[in-house]
């Protein structure tokens, strides 16, 4: 290592005021008002290490440094100020893809510097970290914005392909093999791994890539010494790892289940289908009763509504809609609040982000273990393209690919008005029995046509 | 600063996030990950750690400053581009009766 201007007491210091400034703006992060302040703490923090860094290694008056920084500050800064809310999940895999990239290019540096053992083989475990997200990340990033299929891809033998690029990879780094080799294999397994996820899966791939970029930057600090990146990348790791966590338990889907196989959902059991069948063969009579139902009649005298979006409403751009039909219920008098399941949408969190820019109060979100009793005390629930996070059948289809999912209990309301695309069933690929309810209203299309057609009725 | 001591305060980091995180509300979960994300590009440390390294060696190699200079560029498009976005998003938050 070269040396530095300050001693190591010094930079010990300074790296713990830092971390421990990033954390006071993630405990800030807890609170939406505070959440802006928090951000503002973090992004601040790491400007101080880049300028302690660029100080205590020598190279403040370095051009190629200067300009290498201010290329990419500009390019990124002018890119942030311009994205749209729809397209946040892409963007994110993709900045997220060039972090590990740069973790990569680091760890091959500290390979050729490293003095001992430790540090050699700490490089190469950062460099394969480094290069799967990369590769994982643009091809997340691929499908999101749909230049790569959205379904799974899967080729012959999937699985053993990954176990073996898994292997192999391992076994390179233990050899000590020609760092490309180790990199080119890292690579492949990246792109192998998320091919196969599911447009639905992606709020559980992003966070789980987001984990592996922290833990990138964490081994390559380990590998270059470097006590601020190590305790960053700690963080950063752990919080990818608890996104994860909490999307898998709101999807019902194993980890691992996701990562070495069965991502693409079967279909239901043969029993179920006789059962949908059936109903089928039943719903003549209910049509009977539900062409008796209209949006009119049912929010006329509604006190209480909830609104569920979901990808559906993202898909069509329908916020705005949506917002100014919550406006008109409120102006006549009804409560309305949105629902928001935990994996609504391509990534934690979305449909919050995308209700917010147009100027949905935040207030009026609840989540769904708060909303769930209410539903049985609401008048009607409006569904905006979302089908299998209202799936009843989660509660009772055992045997289902999505029984013990935790849902959000339309069901129980007075009255539901559904406003999906079509009546086919959702991602998980089981029938909804909501549906075929008699109190349920189904008003099929473009949601921007059907919300406006509910909004020109009250 | 020895290995062991480095691993540690890895896992104690990831440890103290992991609690820390946990409190925040999934309303705000997409902003935590891009502003995680953002943090994520730390690793411009680390890159101007071992280009400083390559530039300080006698006879040091093109390759290595170009490859150096290009981790740079690029974690600090993480960087600057995953606090740009968090910021917007957590600008768009707004509370019923706010301007």
């Amino acid at each position: 290592m070269a040396s530095t201007i300050l001693s190591s007491t010094q930079f010990y210091i300074i790296s713990g005021v830092l971390v421990l400034g990033v954390l006071i703006g993630l405990i800030l992060m807890s609170k939406p008002e505070k959440a802006r302040f928090g951000n503002a703490l973090s992004a601040a923090c790491t400007l101080v290490a880049i300028a302690v860094t660029m100080y205590n290694y020598k190279i403040l008056p370095s051009t190629i440094i200067w300009v290498s920084i201010a290329i990419g500050a500009v390019v990124s800064l002018a890119a942030a100020a311009k994205v749209k809310m729809i397209q946040m999940p892409q963007v994110v895999a993709l900045l997220n893809g060039l972090g590990g990239l740069a973790s990569a290019l680091v760890a091959i540096l500290s390979y050729f510097q490293a003095e001992d053992k430790f540090s050699l083989y700490t490089a190469e475990v950062a460099l394969v970290i480094g290069f799967v997200t990369f590769t994982g990340s643009l091809v997340a990033a691929g499908k999101l914005h749909k230049l790569l299929p959205q379904k799974p891809v899967v080729i012959p033998g999937h699985t053993v392909i990954i176990i073996v690029l898994m292997l192999a990879t391992l076994v390179c780094v233990v050899l000590n093999a020609p760092i490309w080799i180790t990199a080119i294999l890292a690579s492949a397994f990246g792109i192998i791994f998320a091919v196969r996820v599911g447009g639905a899966d992606m709020p559980i791939t992003i966070s789980l890539l987001n984990s592996l970029s922290g833990v990138a930057g964490g081994i390559a600090g380990i590998a270059v010494g470097n006590v601020l990146l190590v305790a960053i990348g700690g963080i950063v790791g752990a919080s990818g790892l608890l996104l994860t966590r909490i999307m898998c338990k709101a999807m019902n889907r194993k980890l691992l289940s996701i990562l070495l196989g069965s991502t693409s959902v079967k279909a239901p059991v043969s029993e179920e289908k006789e059962e949908a069948e059936e109903a089928e063969e039943a719903a003549p009579a209910q049509e009977e009763v539900k062409a008796a139902l209209t949006p009119d009649e049912i929010l006329k005298d509604a006190k209480k509504i909830i609104i569920i979006p979901g990808y559906g409403m993202a898909l069509a751009q329908a916020q705005s809609k949506v917002k100014a039909l919550a406006d008109k219920l409120e102006e006549k008098g009804a409560e309305v609040k949105f629902a928001i399941h935990p994996v609504a949408g391509r990534m934690p969190g979305h449909m919050n982000v995308l209700l917010c820019e147009v100027d949905v109060p935040y207030d009026k979100l609840y989540e769904m273990d708060v909303i769930n009793p209410e539903f049985a005390g609401c008048d009607a629930v409006i569904v905006v393209g979302a089908n299998d996070v209202i799936n009843p059948a989660a509660n009772t289809a055992e045997g289902t690919p999505i029984y013990g999912m935790p849902v959000l209990n339309a069901a129980d309301a007075k009255y539901v008005i559904i406003c999906n695309f079509d009546e086919n069933p959702g991602y998980a690929g089981v029938p909804n029995p909501l549906y075929k309810n008699s109190n349920t209203l189904m008003l099929l299309g473009d949601a921007n046509e059907t919300v406006q057609s509910i909004i020109d009725c009250i | 600063m020895s290995h062991i001591i480095l691993i540690i305060i890895f896992v104690v980091s990831a440890i103290v996030g992991y609690f820390i995180i946990n409190n925040v509300p999934t309303l705000l979960h997409t902003p935590l990950m891009s502003g995680m994300n953002a943090l994520s590009g730390i690793t411009v440390i680390g890159a101007l750690a071992v280009t400083a390294a390559e530039m300080h060696k006698a006879g040091y190699s093109k390759l290595s400053i170009v490859i150096g200079a290009i981790a740079i560029i690029l974690a600090m498009i993480n960087v600057a581009g995953g606090f740009g976005i968090t910021a917007r998003m957590l600008k768009m938050f707004k509370k019923k009766g706010d301007d």
